[in-house]
């Protein structure tokens, strides 16, 4: 070891989720360089997930879902200090307040960020929010213990379905619009997704499925008061949360050369960044939302996801590799997602983008409880279960598998037939 | 569990603690263990509380060790993972 001759530093940016475990992975595979956590936000990472669940229903606080760390760091903290720029020439990394950080290793886990109503003057009215961080998240609690007469969703996927089974939880009238023609049609199919919004419905949720919100007008005094929809109809709101899907932060790394956009940052198989002509720079690795990176189970097709065990994983793969581990094969986890809306647990493994098929497989979307799987080409590709986790695993082994799709049979209370239906994806 | 929404000083320095949800199976090993910190909600989906007080170690601490998939972390702060 020449520890003393070359100094060896390696620098986090985006104090996330994957900034956090990756960091804490590069410690566990032996660096014992010096560490940089470089974070936008003034806080310690903090876990996301009961931001849209438990914090707006007021069983947790919003500031308290600081995430535990698994490993002693020994970093130095950047927080509250963006990164404005890469200068990969000099390997150095640029800062709000106008510092720079020399990097020997470089983990880029910037994450993504809400996307803003594309009106920018109704955006700002007050009463319409976005949700991604604690602050937004506490935002929206204190509006909703103050008690409002009608919130307003615009987008049903995840966040939004979750936003309204907060409010129907509260026990607040809600509206949830959304353009396609079901809840989570882009990811589930309007096949299933047509169950979710029978679900929602069935708890209160007024469901305005295929039509879009045009515009949002406010009192004068700058508080939204109506949305008008596309079609002619309004909604009456006083609170309306713009759950329109994320925007990766990428923009500073605009002239670093690598190739990113607001899809993500392009990475290679291993989890190296990738240049704009599509080499790697070995010294620089992606984690987690902000990462684009082809996926060995979906025939290498490039996928940026917004999991959170996907960050958790993709980062601890990140942060070996850095640490100077070399994979003995590219970072192929099997994607897998949860979320929980009235108190029903939705859990999913891989991804049905491109299924040509589903089956339920177990259980029965009348009783409430079912779990599908979702095929292309013969394959089993994804397996969503609602209220059915227990069977998940042994699907996730065949998807993991890619194994022939239907799926096999066997198990006792499987419906009778395997019917294949289309999922309707819009 | 405390009402996050009341004025009362919070406890300085509460547990970190944290579920991979992916992983649980429900099995509810950890709401006997510690019931104020951990609910089953519907028929599967698990509610903890990420920030129990300092006060709770034991329970907390029975609670990681209940779970039959190992999918609780807790940290004590300034004392490191349990
Ligand atoms: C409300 C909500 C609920 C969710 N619920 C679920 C769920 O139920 N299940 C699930 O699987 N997933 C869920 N997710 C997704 C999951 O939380 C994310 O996949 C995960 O947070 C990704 O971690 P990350 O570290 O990649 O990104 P982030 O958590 O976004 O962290 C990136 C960090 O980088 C910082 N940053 C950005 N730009 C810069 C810069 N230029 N310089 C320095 N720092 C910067 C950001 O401020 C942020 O702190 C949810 C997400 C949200 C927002
Ligand atoms: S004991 Fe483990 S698997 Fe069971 S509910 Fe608790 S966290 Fe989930």
């Amino acid at each position: 070891m020449s520890a003393a001759a070359s100094p060896d530093r390696a620098v986090v940016v985006g104090s996330g989720l994957a900034g956090l475990r990756g960091a804490e992975a590069m410690r566990r595979a032996g660096f014992t360089g010096s560490l940089t956590l470089v974070g936008a936000e003034a806080h310690r990472p903090y876990d996301r997930p009961p931001l849209s669940k438990h914090v707006l229903t007021g069983a947790v606080a919003a500031d308290a879902t600081t995430l535990p760390s698994l490993v002693p760091l020994e970093a130095e903290w950047r927080l509250g200090t963006a990164a404005t720029g890469l200068d990969r020439k000099n390997a150095r990394v640029h800062l709000a307040d106008g510092s720079s950080l020399p990097y020997d290793r470089l983990l880029i886990a910037t994450g993504t960020r809400a996307r803003a109503w594309p009106n920018p003057h109704e955006g700002r009215l007050a009463g319409v929010h976005t949700l991604r961080s604690r602050e937004d998240a506490a935002a929206l609690r204190g509006a909703l213990a103050a008690g409002q007469r009608r919130v307003l969703v615009i987008g049903g996927g995840f966040i939004g379905c979750e936003m309204a089974s907060a409010c129907a939880a509260l026990g607040i009238p809600v509206t949830l619009v959304e353009p396609s023609a079901t809840p989570l049609a882009r990811v589930l199919g309007t096949h299933l997704g047509d169950v979710i919004g029978a679900m929602h419905a069935a708890r209160g949720v007024e469901m305005r499925c295929g039509t879009e919100v045009e515009w949002l007008e406010d009192d004068g005094r700058g508080r939204v008061v109506r949305a008008h929809l596309a079609g002619g109809g309004h909604v009456e709101t006083d609170l309306v949360v713009v759950a329109l899907g994320a925007v990766r932060n990428t923009e500073w790394l605009a002239d670093s050369g690598l190739g990113a956009d607001a899809g993500g940052l392009d990475c290679d198989a291993d989890g190296h960044a990738l240049d704009s002509e599509g080499r790697a720079d070995t010294r620089i690795a992606a984690a987690g939302d902000v990462a684009r990176f082809p996926h060995p189970l979906y025939d290498g097709r490039r996928v940026a996801l917004e999991h959170w065990g996907h960050a958790v994983a993709q980062a601890e793969h990140a942060g070996r590799l850095l640490a100077g581990r070399r994979p003995d094969r590219p970072y192929a986890a099997v994607p897998t997602f949860w979320s929980t809306q009235h108190g029903i647990n939705i859990k999913s493994v891989g991804l049905t983008e491109g299924a040509d098929g589903f089956v339920i497989a177990q259980g029965s979307p009348k009783e409430g409880r079912f779990l599908a799987v979702y095929g292309r080409a013969g394959r089993c590709i994804a397996a969503l279960s609602i209220d059915c986790a227990r069977w998940l695993p042994a699907y996730a082994a065949q998807v993991a598998a890619r194994a022939p799709f239907p799926p096999i049979r066997g198990a006792t209370d499987q419906p009778a037939d395997l019917a294949v239906l289309p999922p309707g994806f819009p | 569990m405390p009402d996050p929404d009341s004025q009362a000083t919070p406890d300085p320095s509460p547990l970190r603690v944290l579920v991979d949800l992916n992983r649980c199976q429900a099995y509810a090993q950890c709401c006997y263990a510690a019931p104020a910190h951990f609910a089953i909600e519907g028929r599967e989906a698990l509610f903890y509380d990420p920030a129990p007080p300092a006060g709770m170690r034991a329970e907390i601490e029975r609670a990681r060790i209940s779970c039959p998939v190992q999918a609780i972390r807790v940290e004590v702060p300034g004392q490191g993972l349990l």
